[in-house]
């Protein structure tokens, strides 16, 4: 494994771990930009670009944007979060170059109008698939309760009038500054040639503009509370809880993510034996995501709502008795085995490889071995996870439930 | 396939048959650090009586709470500080339990899944427990409508019991004693049919040491024939109050042991396999008519269908269903040789990136000797993709076209279904 970088003239800049011994090549454009870039009249413009990305380019129909990547046997996909917008694909090695071509060329779509009216009702049945779901929206509205008014509340996806009402020129103007040389850059993993990479990246992209884009980082204030929204139609109950945690550039994030496979793995952790093996609820978990300048605990739970308030209490109680006595040396043990494995495991796919690099170089711009996520993973005590239930408390939360209960049992 | 010859992939490929008819097959790799099982046991729901459906779900979910030495906690517990990640399905014919971990933690491992399937303590006092874990998963898929709907889509289209739900019914779940769970268990948790795939870095003599001591004195059973009947299959609408339409859309296929199932199988990646395939293309790129519309191929030992999804908003539900439909129909005038192609070129390179992950080449080679009784190397299977023509895909449609249809719709009203044109 080898750690390669290079910048080119106009800021874009090429990341790569190079594995001699791989079968195959993970490669990735990582645009800074999400939903949080976005303002009120564009909500949900990064993902509808992101779906407009593989509609076309001046050299390339949007079926010769698909049926290129498929000729090339390539395993391709893109997604859009809070603050990037990934495009990647997995090709056999000898393709490098071939994926590199229209990954760049997509890079710089035309945006044409039909195609954008096309697209805005795939989008549209994209947001109406996701509503019928759970937790049927509410994973946006408590980001909006726990955030305000603050970037990181916004949708990814939008909503059926932001979206309806979108007019390409927004789009075209949202692409110029965000899609800029500086603020995205090339990833890659696996059977890597670099020094060719670098001679391909620089003849596609080596002509595009720079454009010192910003991302606004204002300081947030979260709101801690409760809702209930009734659902009629629902069969389950479902709770949400958000929670401040460490963010993206705190060191203490390798504790938080401890804490919460001890407190809320979905196997073995607290809330596991307390309310998933006995069968209480369908599940109960607690996540730690990290994000530039915030970081989150997330938790969910969904069970019968006759029973919703007794398993929200015995929820409530174990973050009582986390914040009150901590963890054990024997969970935090069983934690750390846990999650060394998994790093281990996933790496064996370059495709992973790539996100994780891509990931902490979006995030941090630095480079981790998987040996550096072991070591760090190994060296928390104890008395970090402690200090981190002190400065963030799992008892500081935002929560919301959805489903067929009217009102909260008092 | 030569590219696949020229990275040196793994490609011995071991098996072996204990004398009580469990078959061990093993697919070493020193070139990754990790190793996988996947344990296939012959228990699936269609041996659930039919008073009981569920059953084989709840005792994936029992013998999970304490086996050989160690209670229901200390058998989690250990498994997780081995690093082990793991998985449990019942499938129609199989309860599948997977697993990797390090390479370093292999044995340990292994000694831990014998016991699961060997000696389970199923605690009488965690039964409701175990119950209760089934009736919410149950309940779960009350609120996923598409989840739904293909559950109902495979009721229609298989003869019972093959379609059943994996989950099982309510009913049967709260009916389940702990008796019945003991006496299933002894019957259908069984060497004889099983299969064990381990893929990674592990060493074949070693390995099969093992697993004749931890196998070898396994006793036979045999069990009764599982007989099908054809049930009435009610109306074809699931009413459902929701935004979007949910369309199911099945017909007959061949199984994987079939000699044409690669012709099958390909002509359904012309349908269904990446961007550039009929339905996505024609469906969703031209006329953006839904975000998600596929097709896959669906095996079970002796009979296979593809079953077709999509999901679209009501208004646009009637247009999506006859767009799919005629999509389906048109299959039956043969594919191109540049959907072949790449279609080629697909599969090639996911044959050579599942090797990049040794849980999913321990079910591979485990599912490969279920079907055939052998297993091919990924080097052979390169040769059976490079060796498809044109020819031989619009051969078989022209004697297996699309037909036969079962459809299935889920939402807030019906859906004028298509009268079949033969």
């Amino acid at each position: 494994m080898k750690f390669r970088s290079h910048t080119l003239d106009n800021g874009l800049e090429i990341v790569a771990e190079c594995n001699e011994t791989a079968h195959s090549v993970g490669l990735g454009f990582f645009v800074r930009t999400g939903a949080r870039d976005e303002t009120d009249s564009v909500a949900g413009v990064s993902h509808f670009l992101e779906h407009m990305v593989f509609k076309g380019t001046p050299r390339r129909s949007a079926d010769d944007v698909n049926r290129e990547f498929d000729e090339l046997g390539a395993h391709y996909n893109a997604f859009t979060s809070e603050e990037n917008t990934v495009y990647y694909a997995s090709v056999l090695p000898e393709y490098q170059e071939g994926i590199l071509d229209i990954l760049a060329d997509i890079m710089r779509p035309s945006l044409r109008e039909e195609d954008f009216d096309m697209e805005k009702k795939v989008i549209l049945e994209e947001i109406q698939m996701y509503a019928d779901q759970p937790p049927f929206g509410m994973d946006d509205k408590i980001k909006e309760l726990h955030y305000g008014r603050h970037p990181l509340a916004r949708s990814v996806l939008g909503t059926e009038f932001t979206v309806g009402e979108m007019a390409v020129d927004q789009m075209r103007g949202y692409f110029e500054t965000r899609y800029a040389a500086d603020n995205m850059f090339v990833a890659a993993a696996g059977k890597v040639d670099f020094d060719a990479l670098i001679k391909q990246v620089e003849s596609r992209c080596g002509s595009w503009k720079p454009a010192l884009t910003l991302r606004e980082l204002p300081p947030y204030e979260s709101q801690n509370g409760f809702h209930c929204v009734p659902r009629p139609t629902s069969t389950q109950q479902y709770i949400l809880q958000l929670a401040d945690a460490p963010a993206a550039e705190d060191d203490r994030r390798f504790a938080a993510k401890l804490l919460a496979t001890m407190f809320g793995d979905d196997s073995g952790s607290r809330l596991y034996w307390e309310l998933v093996d006995p069968g209480l609820v369908e599940s109960a978990s607690l996540g730690h995501y990290e994000y530039q300048g915030a970081g989150m605990y997330f938790s969910w739970l969904s069970c019968s709502p006759e029973e919703a308030a007794e398993n929200f209490d015995r929820m409530s109680n174990l973050q009582d008795i986390a914040q009150a006595q901590g963890f054990t040396d024997q969970e935090l043990h069983q934690a750390k085995s846990k999650v060394k494995a998994r790093v281990v495991l996933s790496s064996e796919r370059p495709r992973n490889r790539l996100f994780n690099v891509g990931g902490n170089w979006l995030q941090r711009r630095e480079y981790r071995s998987v040996a550096d996520d072991l070591k760090a993973v190994d060296a928390v005590t104890l008395d970090e996870v402690w200090n981190v239930l002190n400065e963030f408390p799992l008892t500081r939360r935002t929560t919301v439930t959805i489903g067929p209960l009217e009102s909260w049992p008092e | 396939m030569t590219a696949t010859r020229e990275k040196k992939l793994p490609n011995t490929i071991f098996t072996h048959r204990l004398t009580n008819g469990m078959t061990l097959v093993g697919e070493p790799n020193d070139s990754v650090q990790s190793a996988a099982i996947t344990l296939l046991v012959p228990c699936g729901y269609s041996a659930d009586p039919a008073e009981r459906l569920g059953l084989a779900s709840v005792m994936c979910d029992m013998v999970l709470r304490g086996a050989g030495s160690r209670d229901s906690r200390a058998l989690i517990n250990d498994l997780e500080v081995l690093g082990v990640e793991r998985g449990e399905s019942v499938g129609a014919s199989q309860t599948s339990f997977s697993a990797a971990s390090l390479a370093e933690n292999l044995s340990d491992m292994l000694t831990i899944y014998a016991d699961i399937v060997r000696r389970p303590h199923l605690p009488a006092d965690q039964l409701d427990a175990g119950k209760l874990v089934c009736l919410q998963e149950i309940n779960s898929i009350d609120d996923e409508p598409s989840q739904r709907l293909m559950i109902e889509l495979r009721r229609r289209t298989y003869p019972e019991p093959w379609g059943r739900s994996s989950h099982g019914s309510e009913a049967g779940i709260t009916a389940v004693t702990s008796t019945e769970v003991e006496e299933h268990l002894s019957r259908y948790y069984r060497p004889n049919s099983a299969i064990l795939g381990v893929a990674g870095n592990f060493d074949w003599q070693q390995l099969l040491g093992q697993i004749e001591a931890l196998f070898g004195d396994w006793q036979v059973n045999d069990v009764p024939m599982i007989l099908e009947e054809q049930l009435d299959l009610g109306d074809a609408h699931v009413e459902f109050d929701s935004n979007q339409c949910h369309i199911g859309i099945a017909y007959p296929s061949v199984p994987y042991r079939d000699p044409d199932y690669m012709r099958a199988w390909a002509a359904v990646g012309v349908l269904s396999g990446g961007m550039s395939s009929r339905l996505f293309t024609e469906v969703r790129e031209r006329r953006g008519l839904c975000y998600t519309v596929s097709a896959s191929l669906q095996t079970q030992l002796d009979r296979a269908r593809v079953l077709c999804y999509a999901g679209t908003s009501e208004d646009r539900a009637q247009e999506t269903l006859d767009v799919t439909y005629a999509e389906l129909l048109r299959l039956r005038e043969g594919v191109l040789p540049a959907e072949l192609s790449r279609l080629k070129a697909r599969i090639k390179s996911g044959l050579i990136m599942q090797q990049e992950s040794t849980s999913s080449r321990s079910g591979s080679i485990a599912r490969e000797w279920y079907h055939l009784g052998r297993v091919r190397t990924l080097d052979e299977l390169g040769q059976l993709v490079d060796e498809l023509t044109g020819p031989m895909i619009n051969e078989y449609l022209e004697a297996h076209p699309p037909r036969d249809f079962t459809f299935a719709t889920l939402g807030p009203s019906p859906l004028e279904l298509p009268r079949e044109v033969s």
